[in-house]
């Protein structure tokens, strides 16, 4: 079991990268959200990781959290983003 | 191999997959060509790989009252990840970053502006 | 929001409360009898406090279709997911999408609402807009390469729809029509 859990947090820590990637080249806010919403999945991957390796169920109740506040994070993005590339830009020619 | 090996099989089985799902899920996220796109790698294999998780950790576990927790996880996520990118994808779409040459069929530009009706959410 | 405020005993829902003890339940992680009359508690104050509009959904349960629905939608979401994979692991650079628009026939908001939901996880679509005066709801859907893909995707959505309306629908005249 050890060494599943390992290899899978191997994986889950290469996901992490590229999804920093894809949030560092952004090209957009919505993008950067949609990192941000697959990256907070891979959160939970992780703590429920920790939890299987160590039959613990004392941070199960972070798994509930995270995923309330992954969908919370998104929706307000995307509800409050002007969806504009440049946000500055747009402050200015108003 | 009494019943609990069995259950750990089973679980290593699920949190592998569910990892190389995820994984999936990032390289797409991190390749594919335009927001859309990539909302599609966000939300399913992803919804996958978190269900397989969630199966793979009952699994280990093997207790009853964990269950409950992990079938609420399950049904949050399976009920908020199409909301969200929903969200995302109108924002995007109503935005006009949208890669015109990527698609073959565009039915809803033509009659976006005349969409004036309220909008579901406040 | 609404015109005319509705009284505060009407936002009290047997259903909605007995979803939220449930939930306190599983919260808890302890199923005894004081834990559920604290959180039917809780349930009641919480809709008294933060009260929702009415649901009105004429709903009418059926056992066997919801079974298929639900098998059939664990299946597609697995399908879906290895769709995306392999568009994912292969050459990217020629990847069409196209945006669709479907005409619902229901006439329920509750039925659009789940189809709209299930049809982000089945293969190869996203809800992206939705009109709910004339239950129109534009899909993008994904790696389509042609009109033909197109219409086989607007299949696919009616055919969600049926599904749905199988298993929770009031009514199923509309559907006759379409299926002779």
């Amino acid at each position: 079991m050890t060494v599943v859990v390992y290899i899978c947090a191997g994986m889950l820590g290469l996901s992490t990268l590229l999804l920093l990637a894809r949030m560092t080249m952004g090209p957009t806010m919505l993008d950067r959200t949609v990192a941000l919403d697959v990256l907070t999945a891979v959160g939970i991957c992780g703590v429920a990781l920790e939890a299987a390796l160590n039959r613990s169920t004392t941070t199960l109740p972070i798994l509930l959290v995270l995923t309330l506040l992954g969908f919370v994070g998104s929706v307000s993005i995307a509800r409050f983003s002007r969806g504009s590339d440049d946000i500055e830009a747009e402050e200015e020619a108003r | 191999m009494s019943w609990t090996d069995l259950a750990d099989v089973i679980a290593a089985a699920c949190l592998l997959t569910g990892a190389a799902l995820a994984l999936i899920a990032a390289i797409g996220v991190l390749r594919l060509p335009d927001l859309l796109s990539r909302m599609h790698a966000a939300t399913k294999p992803q919804v996958l790989s978190l269900l397989l998780v969630l199966i793979g950790l009952g699994f280990r576990l093997r207790e009853p009252e964990a269950i409950g927790i992990l079938v609420l996880v399950a049904l949050f996520q399976l009920v908020t990840s199409p909301v969200a990118n929903h969200m995302v994808g109108r924002a995007s779409f109503r935005a006009g970053q949208i890669d015109h040459d990527r698609l073959i069929v565009d039915e809803l530009s033509e009659v976006l502006p005349q969409i004036e009706e309220p909008r579901g959410a406040p | 929001m609404s015109p005319r405020p509705i009284p505060r005993h009407r936002t009290l829902q047997l259903p909605v409360l007995v979803w939220l003890t449930l939930v306190w339940l599983m919260l808890w992680r302890d199923f005894s009898l004081g834990n559920a009359l604290f959180g039917f508690a809780v349930a009641v104050g919480v809709c008294l406090f933060f009260p929702l509009p009415p649901l009105r959904m004429h709903l009418r349960v059926r056992p066997i279709p919801l079974l298929w629905l639900g098998v059939r939608f664990l299946w597609d979401v697995v399908v879906s997911s290895v769709l995306v994979a392999r568009a994912t692991l292969g050459p990217t650079k020629n990847l069409r999408n196209a945006v669709v628009e479907v005409n619902l026939k229901t006439p329920s908001d509750f039925v659009l609402t789940v189809v709209a939901e299930m049809i982000c996880l089945i293969p190869g679509s996203l809800a992206v807009e939705a009109r709910r005066s004339t239950h129109t709801v534009f899909f993008h859907a994904f790696d389509v390469r042609d009109e033909e893909g197109v219409e086989v995707f607007r299949q696919r959505v009616l055919a969600q729809e049926r599904r749905v309306v199988r298993a929770f629908g009031s009514q199923t005249d509309h559907l006759e029509e379409v299926q002779p």
